[in-house]
């Protein structure tokens, strides 16, 4: 059973649209590449999803979208505050790839700076819809970045073993045998609620529970 | 007392250490044939809780109990089995298989009110008396508090057997993406939970308490020790936790441990609850 404990915030920078929270680790597991935590959001019922951007030593961070009150109420926490965060949840991936091709689009590049990480830093590929956007590849040094009208998918070389995590128009673009994290609305995370179940190759599956990361038919 | 989660709120095969934090485990709705439930997004959060639209996703009737009851069984807790169906024989034929492993179950919940499936066409009393006479297992009977008169109901499912009552399942609720208009949840609407379900609880096992003196299972908005205090304070002899289990899968420990330095018979020596709740096992 993961933990769920209450950490301190360290601070939040902005990094383009984006928002890098720094939480004080505590005796939370950061956990595999591609697994997530519930971040209590702040005056909001449900807490959040949010897989791990990178897990320095005593820290754990998460990269935030705030698109929604619960991921601004996130992006607008101040050092000294503190929230209840519960993990890790869900399958990460699959290190034990040969050839590791890093691929995220927009907010989907959250998981892959602690990824890369993991497999020392194998090339990646990184798509944003605005160069403010795009300023996130700072998280990501070596990274190649395109931006909209230019898709990740136009400069996808051949022969790689994809990891990707991104919007779900670019994750069905990705060749079989791709490993890909999904996102849905969750409510829960640990397979109670039975709500971010997603239509995937014909069958809907619980995400928290046989995912986020699944592999592309 | 019993702390129970809400059906549907919890898969106890999946989470066991969660469901051992509850006095008695509440499957998820059994139908007689497998369903996959609706199509996603299936939930969508709202000012003040939440709207849900799985539709009712289970195993079926014969799976349920040839795999999933057995192993539900190895957790060592009361059982309780949420039934549904689309027409009164649905719920009683799966009434009266569930009389066959009669020691494993506690009690039988009728879900008679999901918001997000084509309600069945008999009444709530015509499906709890066809259910009576399948079993002599207790029979909970799960109500909306959208009736106009939720005292009444409770009535006429008492007059027709019901052993007790569980209240309140969600109230249909509509949520719109806030850019395109369009609703959130791709049945369009859902079953609202969470704090805004309170209050509307707490009237319904009111009424209902006042009309029958069933024994209720008091569920809506739950999430604090003051939560379960105002159910029982209502009528309510045990206490559910739906959405609550999801923000937190430790609320029932952590308000275990809220209730476990109150006095239930102080708290209501001096106050105007309708009922004298029971002892609180600790």
């Amino acid at each position: 059973m993961p933990r769920r404990e209450r950490l301190s915030v360290v601070g939040v920078e902005r990094v383009g649209e984006y928002a890098l929270l720094r939480l004080v680790r505590g005796a939370i597991d950061p956990g595999l590449p591609g697994q997530f935590f519930m971040l209590e959001a702040p005056g909001r019922v449900l807490p959040r999803p949010l897989s791990l951007c990178l897990a320095p030593s005593s820290e754990l961070h998460f990269l935030v979208d705030p698109i929604g009150p619960g991921t601004t109420a996130l992006a607008e926490l101040e050092r000294g505050d503190a929230i209840h965060v519960y993990g890790p949840l869900g399958n990460g991936y699959d290190l034990t790839v040969p050839r590791p091709l890093l691929v995220g689009g927009g907010i989907g590049m959250a998981p892959l700076p602690y990824l890369a990480e993991a497999l020392r830093f194998p090339p990646a590929i990184l798509g944003f819809r605005t160069e403010r956007h795009a300023e996130a590849a700072v998280l990501m040094p070596g990274a190649e970045v395109v931006v909209d009208p230019v898709f990740v998918t136009d400069v996808l070389p051949h022969g790689y073993d994809v990891l990707a995590c991104g919007p779900e128009p670019m994750l069905q673009a990705m060749p079989a045998g791709a490993q890909l994290a999904w996102e849905a609305p969750m409510a829960c995370g640990y397979g109670a609620c039975y709500g971010c179940a997603v239509a995937i190759g014909g069958e809907l599956k619980r995400l928290c529970v046989e995912g986020p990361v699944l592999v592309a038919a | 007392m019993s702390l129970l989660n809400a059906s549907g709120c919890l898969d106890a095969l999946v989470a066991p250490e969660v469901a051992k934090t509850l006095d008695g485990f509440v499957t998820k709705t059994i139908t007689p044939l497998p369903r996959e439930g609706n199509a996603p997004p299936r939930i969508a959060e709202t000012a003040h809780g939440m709207l849900n639209a799985i539709g009712l996703a289970n195993p079926g009737r014969e799976r349920f109990l040839a795999d999933h009851l057995p192993r539900m069984r190895e957790l060592g807790l009361p059982l309780w089995i949420s039934v549904g169906g689309f027409c009164a024989s649905d719920y009683a034929e799966t009434c009266a298989a569930l009389s066959d492993v009669q020691g494993e179950v506690e009690a039988i919940e009728l879900n008679l009110s999901c918001p997000n499936v084509d309600e069945a066409a008999d009444s709530a009393a015509e499906i709890v008396a066809a259910c009576r006479t399948a079993t002599s297992l207790p029979l909970f009977a799960k109500l909306s508090a959208a009736h106009p008169d939720v005292g009444e109901v409770a009535r006429a499912v008492a007059h027709a057997g019901a052993d007790g009552l569980s209240l309140v399942n969600t109230l249909r609720g509509l949520q719109l993406d806030r850019v395109t208009h369009a609703p959130m949840l791709a049945r369009g609407s859902g079953g609202l939970s969470g704090p805004s379900l309170k209050p509307v609880a707490l009237h319904a096992v009111h009424a209902c308490y006042a009309a029958t003196h069933l024994p209720i299972v008091g569920m809506g908005g739950v999430a604090s020790a003051q939560d379960v205090i105002d159910m029982v304070a209502c009528g309510a002899a045990h206490v559910a936790f739906g959405t609550a289990l999801f923000a937190d899968p430790y609320a029932v420990k952590r308000v275990r441990e809220e209730l476990a330095v109150v006095s239930f018979d102080d708290i209501f020596a001096s106050a105007h609850a309708v009922t004298k709740p029971r002892v609180f096992a600790a």
